[in-house]
């Protein structure tokens, strides 16, 4: 299997990733747009959202319907993603069909007709998505304490939007938004599979070079100084379990701090998967925290895990409670951890597993193709494709020292948020 | 290794039968760095005891807590320092498991896989966490309108049959669980009879057949044992209507589940039914009842039909998650739209459509070795032979309008449909 990808940039600003994979008949097609829920303003969250959703909504070569069938009639799958800094839509398909796929794309970068019969539609089942959401505790948790833990980052708010926005957008709010941001000078193309990569730039070429240039106007994003003092939130709702969820701001994903806390993440929480298909996951029972939760019986489960995003998000630890223990006793028991690794107490078998656990996860997920035109577009868009191939290099040259020094930097008592979702009639008595 | 195929088949499926009724199956690939070990035994939840319920699923979590060779701490420090997983499952009639490690780890992944089959040791301390773990899923399954609305279909559905059965038990059943219980179900259920193990990656199934060799030849059958597997009856359709739902407070979105019965995998009408339920509501953007309650009327993010098919029959339903205040109208839609299915033959057009879609997404599902090593479960299963994935294609082509209009009308009784809901029907207090 080569390595090797074919990168271009096309004359109206598209940026092109290829690479070629022989061991199936077939080619996942990517498009991603710069654009997610850290370019919505006040009044108009979930509008990127809800912009995908509308890209399936027809254009005039493509009617409603027709899109997502075509597709699925070429024996392809298809799907596409809203997340804080992007948007993306793929289809991955028999080599033999992927020109649809690359028609249909290039069509809707220029020509979705947002009409106003599709755009209230699908207003009622944006909000039926986030009513599905809202009947989980752990929506309304993370909900809540991503809100406290920004002042005014569009990151604090959740890429499903709020009902009140969702309810007030309009028609013209959407099409502006599309006309802004899908410009070909805000995109990036990413393909894996078995195709000829100088053959197949040709032919992208051929059909995306007729979109026009469109410029972009970007709204300022500043990101927040870390949290003065810790914040606390509490969340009361229905049922009799109690959840509990520490945030911290974690570096951001093209910051060299962002290994060390990768490997942070694997010795205290076992390690996180990036990888969106084909990836399967490693359990987290060696890990720092399961024994003083878990074994000790203080809690049901637990989990950590951080983002690769443009500015710094967050780290984040989620804990199911035990019902005979309350979550300020998790809350001590994953200080007590913290303060071993912050103070150096890390051994080289700790060190040595994480890296391990990332080079297999990484194997796993390059069985799949569709992973792999994944991970072309993912990495552009809050760094470079480098990032992804140096990822277990980069973790090889983490030190204790830089666990330890990031442990102290980032997760700070002083600089979180906790948060806990209680029932009404929690069975400790203190909802 | 030898160059396999694009589709497997008989001439690179290498499939190993042991003397004690262990069954291998193996296919290389040459591309990838790690292997996937996936199978099964007869057993599962329809074995569960009336005042057991949930005993299955207890017994696939205590099993990695410790055999008599390696305790917990030593069977997960093997595991997680190569970045490898193992984990067990129990279904309606098997129990499964599947595991992953870096293809140079396979022998420790084998090695640990058996000795957790035969030699697990159920430690007190640990079956203790998992009660703990058990009934806290059943608390947060409770204000889950999804799974709650499966729930009461299934139990409004197939009333006393087996697979009416909440596999996840009740506090009453997991809490009289004991160690006992998990010893005596275990010798009860795991043999080598009918194991079947597929392993799929990079190794080549010459070798990966000789570690299954090594591991498994000396786990003797065991001839005296009772069946594993009773004799349970077919499932059977409702009579007449059926409505049941599950009252959750404060849910903004309710959870709706319409259908009745399904065909046996085994069955003839199993293959038109796949297809005929991918018009229903899969294809596309999730079919003719995706077109209707989603894009024409905006009613739900999700609302689609699947199909269950296992050994005994299964279920074919359709769902979606709504607004209360659209119950009426979804479900008058829904019917609607099964009286459709049922009565009139699907257009030639959406026939040819999805059986293109099934045909050309094959090379898909078997991109993965995870997916490879499910497909050959599912032949050794269904005894499908080893040149079905081949033959995929051709069957598929010969089913007809006529056979789905079969199918359906045979299973999907407008006059006799399942309905069930959970989530908040009644105003607040």
């Amino acid at each position: 299997m080569s390595d090797q990808i074919i990168t271009a940039t096309l004359d109206n600003g598209l940026q092109v990733f290829l690479k070629e994979i022989h061991t199936a008949p077939i080619i996942s097609h990517w498009v991603w747009y710069r654009v997610g829920s850290r370019n919505e303003t006040a009044g108009k969250t979930g509008i990127s959202h809800w912009v995908e959703h509308m890209q399936f909504k027809g254009t005039p070569k493509y009617p409603a319907g027709v899109l997502d069938q075509a597709v699925s009639r070429d024996g392809g799958v298809w799907n596409a993603f809203t997340y804080l800094d992007w948007t993306a839509f793929f289809a991955t398909m028999p080599k033999e069909k992927i020109d649809l796929s690359i028609d249909l794309e290039a069509d809707r970068m220029q020509n979705s007709l947002f009409l106003p019969e599709e755009v209230e539609s699908e207003r009622t089942v944006i909000l039926s998505e986030r009513e599905g959401s809202e009947n989980e505790p752990m929506f309304r948790l993370n909900e809540a304490t991503d809100r406290a833990a920004f002042d005014h980052h569009p990151y604090g708010i959740e890429v499903i939007g709020e009902k009140k926005d969702l309810l007030s957008i309009s028609r013209d709010d959407l099409y502006e938004h599309y006309c802004n941001y899908y410009s070909p000078a805000n995109a990036v193309l990413t393909m894996a599979g078995d195709f000829e990569a100088k053959e197949m730039l040709e032919r992208l070429q051929k059909r995306y070079q007729e979109v026009p240039e469109r410029a972009v106007k970007r709204i300022p994003v500043t990101p927040e100084a870390p949290l003065k003092e810790e914040r606390r939130v509490t969340v009361e709702g229905p049922g009799e379990t109690v959840y509990l969820r520490l945030v911290w701001r974690a570096p951001a994903g093209s910051a060299a701090d962002i290994f060390p806390l990768a490997v942070l993440d694997s010795i205290l929480t076992g390690p996180s998967s990036l990888n969106m298909f084909g990836s399967g996951s490693i359990s987290n029972k060696t890990s720092r925290l399961y024994q003083p939760l878990i074994e000790d019986q203080v809690a049901i489960a637990f989990n950590g895990s951080y983002n690769t995003t443009i500015d710094p998000y967050l780290y984040a630890i989620t804990v199911i409670m035990h019902p005979a223990h309350q979550p300020e006793e998790a809350v001590a028991l994953i200080d007590r951890q913290l303060d071993q690794i912050r103070s150096g107490k890390i051994s080289l078998q700790e060190m040595e597993k994480a890296v391990k656990q990332a080079r297999a996860l990484f194997a796993y997920g390059t069985e799949n193709i569709t992973n792999q035109a994944y991970w072309l577009g993912y990495t552009e868009m809050f760094d470079k494709y480098a990032w992804f191939s140096e990822f277990v290099p980069s973790l090889k040259k983490v030190s204790v020292e830089d666990v330890a020094r990031v442990a102290a930097q980032y997760l700070r008592p002083d600089q979180r948020v906790i948060g806990m979702y209680k029932p009404y009639l929690s069975k400790g008595g203190s909802a | 290794m030898k160059p396999s195929h694009a589709i497997p088949g008989s001439d690179d499926i290498l499939r190993q039968p042991l003397a004690n009724q262990v069954v291998f199956l193996g296919r290389g690939n040459d591309q990838s760095p790690s292997v996937v070990i996936s199978g099964y035994l007869p057993g599962g939840s329809i074995l569960d005891p009336a005042d057991r319920s949930g005993l299955g699923v207890y017994l696939s979590m205590a099993l990695m807590r410790g055999t008599k060779k390696h305790s917990f701490q030593q069977i997960y420090d093997q595991l997680e320092s190569a970045g490898a997983s193992l984990g067990f499952s129990s279904g309606i009639h098997s129990f499964g498991f599947s595991g992953r490690a870096l293809a140079e780890d396979l022998p420790m992944l084998l090695g640990l896989l058996v000795e957790i089959l035969r030699f697990p040791d159920f430690p007190q301390t640990h079956l203790d966490q998992i009660r703990d773990q058990l009934l806290t899923s059943l608390s947060i399954r409770a204000q889950d309108t999804e799974e709650m609305a499966d729930i009461a279909f299934d139990q409004a559905l197939f009333n006393n049959h087996p697979y009416g059965r909440d596999d996840l038990g009740s506090v009453e059943s997991i809490s009289a669980i004991t160690q006992a219980d998990l010893i005596a179900h275990h010798q009860r259920c795991f043999k080598p009879q009918g194991l079947t193990l597929a392993i799929v990656g990079g190794v080549d199934p010459a070798r990966a057949a000789d570690l299954v060799q090594q591991h498994f030849s000396d786990w003797s059958p065991d001839t005296a044992a009772a069946q594993r597997s009773p004799e349970f009856p077919k499932t059977t359709p409702a009579a007449s209507p059926i409505r049941k739902h599950i009252e959750i407070a404060e849910k903004s979105q309710l959870n709706l589940v319409i259908g009745s019965t399904g065909p046996e995998r085994k069955s003839a009408e199993f293959l038109p039914a796949v297809l005929g339920n991918c018009i229903l509501g899969e294809f596309g953007m999730m079919g003719r009842i995706g077109n209707v309650v989603r894009d024409e009327n905006g009613l739900a993010y999700y609302a689609g039909s699947e199909l269950t098919s296992l050994q005994l029959g299964g279920s074919w339903t359709v769902s979606a998650g709504i607004n209360p205040e659209n119950f009426e109208k979804t479900t008058d839609l829904i019917h609607a739209e099964i009286s459709r299915f049922s009565s009139q033959p699907v257009e030639a057009e959406e026939l040819s459509d999805v059986k293109a879609y099934f045909q050309g997404r094959m090379p898909l599902q078997l991109e993965s070795n995870a997916g490879i090593a499910g497909q050959l479960l599912t032949i050794e299963r269904y005894d499908l032979g080893l040149d079905y994935l081949r033959n995929y294609r051709d069957q598929i082509e010969k089913v007809t309008r006529e056979e789905i209009l079969a199918a359906a009308s045979a299973y999907l009784k407008p006059d006799a449909l399942v309905t069930a809901s959970a989530g908040t029907l009644e105003p607040a207090a």
